[in-house]
């Protein structure tokens, strides 16, 4: 069991608050931090990874301090966002002295570079790798001592599709594994793919944790949208908008459809099948058209 | 307080192509300066001192000193690798002895080794100059190597300050303002040189128990307030 606790931290840099005042658990499985560039993401995620001060608060690993305990990095993997990385090494040399510093051997590197699965790029200088190999490297550098603790800030950042979906594969497994993951994005589908536990932060601010479409239906006051096809869209539409709990419908047209914005999440997935089935109307689709990051995220900067 | 890795990380980035020209350049040039020298006039003991003093000592052994100082820790800070060195369980202070044994090494090899190949061409190490200027290069390479370790860790503008200090201070102020070389690494490692050449040719500002405690000192002190550096260095974030 391993849990990263933030306690109260804060962080400003002169006049700029970049943190302010958030607390956060991280346990076991993958995490997702979430907010649009600029939020604070990496200043939390350089204080989680003990490379940053808070200016108040702290930052614990199973009880231990992360700030000036270079012991700690015993248990932590970090997976920096920027690029430089000993350009002039092979991924391997590259490989091979992160896990020297950890006191291993070739060995321990040897099979993280099969994990990311670099073997075949391995002997190649690092300055010569793509973005993405890159990145895999620097996955593998990172878990060459089988951290229990492994933080990613962006870590998918110029990867391509594949690449991409290698690296949620391997990610899952290690949370699948009980290890604590925590990464960093601002792309709202990839952090919907990967992790169900997502921790938001808004403007320095920590705005929401928890499962994302929890998250979402606790926003009660926030009109959610749907779209909805059936056998007769006017009908439905009519019967809909009787109750207060529909605030307005479109009929699109061009879609063959109808986009229902509605009030009260609640009552209105009650509502709408037993509308449907007094008046005798098929429903063939019902979507929530923005059950998305996007707009959870509008909501919450909004708000 | 060693580590191989760190060790090997470092004079594999200080002896990168581009870093090795520049490293390599000012030996040469002193080396044709001390052929030109010896073929015009001929070997002769103060020539000889003026030279190695003038130029080796005075000029080339800071500059090597402030490229392998600064570039054995600077970029790593600057482009933000050192995180692979910061995210390991590795004494802080660990990092920056191997980084300053490193960076010693290589300010010897190319300050001291060229300041003796060109004593023994300019006057076949006449009067003991030859060596006594090596071995003042030998101890310079040692201070200003920590001095400027501890340059690099600090400041991102560590080369231009580094080379300000070199050239304004030990070069200029040291020759115009006698205050100034008593705060000299020149100084001290001439009192040091002064020493073994014995006579007139080499001669300090400071005597030689000033400045070898200076030396120490200097040393002892910067390579502990880098490693404390290092201790909270901080990784700010690229947004």
């Amino acid at each position: 069991m391993t849990t990263l606790r933030i306690d109260h931290v804060s962080r400003w840099f002169g006049n700029v608050v970049a943190v302010n005042d958030i607390t956060m658990t991280i346990g076991p499985g993958v995490t997702g931090l979430l907010g649009p560039n600029g939020a604070g993401k990496s200043t939390l995620i350089n204080m989680m990874g003990g490379f940053l001060a808070p200016s108040t608060g702290s930052v614990t690993l199973d009880d231990q301090p992360v700030w000036r305990n270079e012991q700690i990095y015993r248990h932590i993997g970090v997976v920096p966002e920027r690029e430089a990385m000993y350009d002039f090494l092979t991924g391997r040399e590259f490989v091979v002295a992160n896990a020297e510093l950890h006191g291993l051997g070739s060995k321990a590197a040897q099979k993280a570079l099969a994990t990311v699965e670099m073997e075949y790029a391995q002997d190649r200088k690092v300055a010569t790798y793509s973005k993405g190999m890159r990145q895999r490297v620097k996955m593998a550098s990172a878990l060459v001592h089988e951290p229990s603790l492994l933080l990613l800030d962006e870590p998918f950042n110029g990867m391509d599709p594949r690449q991409r979906m290698q690296l949620m594969d391997l990610l899952r497994r290690m949370g699948d594994e009980g290890r604590t993951v925590l990464f960093s994005s601002h792309i709202l589908e990839e952090v919907e793919q990967l992790a169900r536990h997502i921790e938001v932060v808004v403007a320095g601010r920590h705005a929401a944790s928890g499962d994302f479409r929890r998250i979402r239906r606790l926003m009660t006051d926030r009109p959610h949208r749907y779209l909805v096809r059936s056998s007769d869209d006017r009908a439905l539409a009519a019967a809909l908008i009787a109750d207060p709990s529909t605030s307005g419908i479109e009929v699109d047209l061009a879609e063959g459809a109808l986009r229902v914005q509605a009030v009260d999440f609640g009552r209105f997935t009650a509502l709408l099948p037993r509308v449907a089935r007094d008046h005798g109307i098929r429903l063939l689709t019902v979507s929530p058209s923005d059950e998305s990051l996007e707009s959870v995220f509008s909501y919450l900067v909004a708000a | 307080m060693y580590d191989p890795t760190v060790a090997r990380l470092t004079y594999r980035a200080l002896l990168g192509r581009r870093r090795a020209l520049i490293l390599g350049a000012l030996p040469l040039l002193l080396i044709v300066i001390s052929v030109v020298v010896r073929a015009l006039t001929g070997a002769d003991d103060q020539t000889a001192a003026d030279v190695l003093g003038g130029f080796a000592l005075a000029t080339m052994v800071p500059i090597i000193g402030v490229i392998a100082g600064t570039g054995a820790i600077g970029p790593e800070i600057d482009d933000g690798s050192v995180v692979y060195l910061l995210s390991k369980p590795l004494k802080r202070p660990t990092i920056i002895v191997t980084k300053l044994i490193v960076a010693i090494a290589v300010t010897m090899v190319f300050s001291a080794v060229p300041t003796l190949v060109a004593g023994l061409i300019l006057n076949g190490n006449g009067q003991q100059i030859a060596v006594a200027y090596t071995v003042a290069a030998l101890v310079a390479s040692i201070a200003y190597s920590a001095l400027f370790l501890l340059l690099g860790t600090v400041s991102r503008h560590a080369v231009v300050f580094g080379l300000v200090y070199a050239l304004v201070w030990e070069a200029l102020f040291g020759s115009l303002v006698p205050g100034a070389r008593t705060l000299s690494v020149q100084q001290w490692a001439l009192a040091v040189a002064h020493r073994v050449a014995g006579g007139d040719l080499v001669t300090s500002d400071v005597g030689l128990t000033t400045g070898a405690v200076l030396l120490v000192l200097v040393t002892v002190l910067a390579t502990w307030y880098a490693g404390q550096k290092l201790r909270s260095l901080t990784l700010a974030g690229e947004e």
